[in-house]
């Protein structure tokens, strides 16, 4: 009968209306400037450089200056200068660090690029979006100071990946490090091959002597 | 007081009513007839007749100004189209007649008429008086001009619909 | 009845009285009758001026609530300072006309609106000693005030000097046109029944209570509930509500008729669309809803006016909510639905309605019949019509994307 799909409708809105009142999921505005809502892990917002600790972070940052992401970036927007000297990083090996580290947050297009190329893991995507600035230019070239950001930090926008990219540095620190003790071992033995014999030799040289 | 109103009110029908004729903008004539009907209409209220006068606005100002102003904008083709002057010598002179002879009849019956002087009491008629009146012993008159506007709007749409029908003839 | 009236008399409900009276009793006589029209005037102007402001807030409130967002809550409190942000915006924008305009008319369109839409207050009785002015052919008077809104909208449309304007004010003139047939074939009934014109009488004839408790309000005939229908579909067509808010359909056209207007004009057309909405729902609880009469005779005791704004708000919040619900319709389908279908339904009403007046002193078993038939005049036109308006018409079938 004509006039039953118009009351169907009526009613559909007066559950909506009435809803936005006890019911959450019918009044989904979240009043931002006041609340905000809850990113989701995968979220990502323009790059961040990961440093190990937060009291040092210029002294722990993971980035040995390699300049891959620089070269992949598409819009070219990472601009980095190796150092002269090095820096123990943190397994102690002595590494280039950068010197000077910057993005330009009015270039970067959020791809994410730079994190897929880096073999460190030193350079993550952020959470931030209140990127806003007051001015067009010095605020919106970032550099290695406003971008480094701790691995705590990284923990808690992203504990997930941040959990399976600290297991995987360990992991290769661990082997790095077995390695370096095998490798030293190694070295201990062949330097020791030449000593080794020798508190066996001992007794022989005199024999051959 | 009253009789300062009446006439102020009566000029300004008259006056709306008079250059409603003489302007050269048809849609700025309408209006102008449209404030000369609504002045009538306050005649009508002024004369204690509120049902006339509220008739008067709803189907003049209401429905008719609105079939005027319709017509005017349907068949004007451009400004300069509206004859000032007219065609023939003839025609002016039959025009004047027709006008003349009209103008009349009005004042014949203007004249005629047997005007009460002085204030009098009109007759009261509420709105129940003029329906019995109408449905009773007017109702053959009602009905007849309920056909005679029948049939004029018929008229008026066979009128406006043989348009395509000429233009289906057209290409034989 | 006489005892109803004489309890209902309280301090309250002369209130609004007894201030008029307070603030001329010390003119002089002939004076006096001026001050309290000039006193009547504001008050109407105030208080509809405000409730103007309030339904601008609450339709926008409600129509975010209805969409599952909160609506305006910026400015001051809940957003109540609302409608004074828009107003300061509105007056303070430019008042730009258009070089070829006709300078005359498009400044006397949107006051030609405004006061005929202020002027339909007059007549409406508010409460029980309170109506502006009394007169014999109220309601007639009422509707030749709202039929000058077409000229207005038309003198808008064709001043503006844009074929768009005109386009459009054709556009709504065809509808105003269309509906104003309905809308004064669905009030003819209650002229029917309550045989007078004026306001007033029409309220007195719905203030008996039948079996002691039910209100004899028009609506609870059958004849009554098809008209009130019918004048609140073609009210919502007249004063360009959604879903018959064609002439300025803001996601399709610019404005319609309004394009050419900007700032104060602007606001005048905006005040009158919503008074004329107003005013057409004050008409609608005078005709049908029993106008200023409380629901029960034990809730009498609450003043007469506040159940006049009672009713009268939830009209509008009606308004707002059949706003929010339903799309726009076609020119077409809104024209086919006035001639086709509320005319029609309209004209048996009022052979209900006869049948109903006729039937007046039937008791006992043919009282009953006497319903049986009303309401199967009412109901069986409805479905046929209905039936035969969307023939042809299935519900439409979407595909969505896998």
């Amino acid at each position: 009968m004509l006039g039953t799909g118009l009351l169907q409708g009526l009613a559909v809105t007066a559950k909506n209306f009435a809803g936005s009142f006890h019911d959450p999921k019918r009044l989904t505005t979240v009043e931002y400037p006041e609340k905000k809502s809850v990113i989701p892990e995968a979220f990502r917002n323009f790059p961040f450089l990961v440093s190990e600790n937060a009291e040092d972070p210029m002294g722990t940052l993971r980035c040995v200056a390699c300049q891959i992401c620089e070269k992949e970036c598409p819009p070219q927007c990472i601009y980095i200068e190796k150092s002269k000297d090095k820096k123990p990083d943190a397994s102690g090996k002595m590494q280039i660090y950068p010197a000077v580290f910057r993005i330009d947050s009015s270039v970067c297009m959020n791809c994410q690029i730079c994190v897929e190329v880096c073999p460190f893991d030193a350079i993550k995507m952020d959470h931030v979006y209140e990127i806003a600035t007051s001015e067009r230019f010095e605020t919106l070239l970032l550099d290695r100071h406003d971008l480094a950001k701790p691995n705590s930090y990284f923990h808690q926008i992203r504990p997930l990946e941040a959990a399976e990219v600290d297991g995987r540095l360990t992991a290769e620190r661990k082997a790095a490090e077995e390695k370096a003790k095998a490798a030293a071992l190694a070295k201990a033995a062949l330097a020791a091959k030449p000593a080794a014999p020798a508190p066996a030799a001992p007794p022989k040289p005199p024999e051959q002597a | 007081m009253t009789t300062a109103l009446l006439i102020l009110i009566a000029l300004v029908t008259l006056c709306s009513a008079a250059t409603a004729m003489l302007l050269r903008n048809l849609i700025h004539s309408v209006l102008l007839l449209i404030g000369s009907w609504i002045g009538v209409s306050v005649f009508y209220l002024f004369a204690g007749a509120e049902f006339v006068a509220f008739a008067q606005v709803l189907v003049y100002v209401g429905a008719v100004s609105m079939v005027v102003l319709f017509a005017v904008l349907l068949t004007r083709r451009s400004r300069a189209d509206m004859a000032v002057s007219p065609d023939t010598q003839s025609r002016a002179v039959s025009a004047v007649l027709a006008a003349g002879a009209v103008l009349a009849v009005l004042l014949y019956a203007v004249l005629l008429t047997p005007l009460p002087s002085g204030i009098s009491q009109g007759p009261s008629a509420n709105v129940r008086q003029i329906g019995t009146e109408l449905m009773g012993t007017h109702a053959a008159a009602l009905l007849v001009i309920g056909m005679i506007l029948t049939v004029a709007t018929l008229g008026g749409v066979v009128i406006a619909s043989t348009d395509g029908a000429s233009k289906k003839e057209g290409p034989k | 009845m006489n005892a109803a009236q004489d309890t209902g008399e309280t301090l309250l409900e002369r209130a609004p009285q007894a201030l008029r009276d307070l603030l001329t009793s010390h003119l002089p006589e002939p004076w006096r009758w001026f001050a309290n029209s000039l006193i009547a005037i504001v008050a109407i102007l105030a208080v509809f001026g405000l409730l103007f402001a309030a339904l601008t807030l609450a339709e926008r409130k409600i129509l975010g609530r209805v969409q599952n967002r909160p609506g305006p809550n910026r400015t001051g409190p809940f957003g109540l300072l609302q409608p004074i942000a828009d107003g300061i915006k509105m007056l303070s924008k430019e008042d730009i006309v258009p070089r070829d305009a006709d300078h005359l008319l498009h400044f006397l369109a949107p006051v030609t609106l405004l006061a005929s839409s202020i002027l339909a207050f007059a007549v409406i009785p508010y409460g029980r000693h309170l109506i502006p002015v009394e007169l014999d052919a109220a309601v007639l008077y009422f509707f030749c005030v709202g039929a000058t809104t077409e000229l207005a909208v038309f003198m808008a449309g064709w001043s503006s000097h844009n074929k768009y304007s005109l386009l459009a004010a054709m556009r709504a003139l065809a509808q105003l046109i269309s509906y104003e047939l309905p809308l004064l074939l669905s009030w003819l009934p209650v002229v029917m029944i309550s045989g007078t014109l004026s306001t007033t009488g029409i309220v007195a004839a719905q203030s008996a209570w039948r079996w002691g408790w039910m209100p004899t309000w028009h609506v609870f005939t059958p004849w009554g509930l098809a008209g009130f229908v019918i004048f609140m579909v073609a009210a919502l067509a007249e004063s360009n509500r959604s879903p018959f808010d064609l002439p300025e359909a803001e996601s399709e056209l610019i404005a319609g008729h309004l394009t050419e207007y900007s700032g104060c004009k602007y606001v005048f057309f905006f005040m009158a669309e919503y008074f004329g909405m107003t005013a057409l729902s004050g008409m609608a609880v005078t005709l049908f809803l029993g106008g200023w009469h409380a629901p029960l005779p034990s809730l009498e005791f609450i003043p007469s006016y506040v159940w006049f704004g009672a009713k009268l708000i939830t009209l509008l919040m009606g308004f707002i909510w059949i706003r929010a619900t339903f799309p726009r319709l076609r020119i077409d389908q809104l024209t086919r639905f006035a001639w086709k279908f509320l005319v029609p339904l309209a004209l048996v009403n009022l052979g209900t309605t006869a049948f109903w007046s006729l039937s007046f002193g039937w008791t006992g078993p043919l009282l009953a019949a006497r319903c049986t038939v009303a309401v199967i005049l009412v109901v069986v036109p409805f479905v046929l019509l209905g039936r035969r308006l969307s023939s042809g018409l299935t519900p439409r079938t979407y595909s969505y994307a896998p």
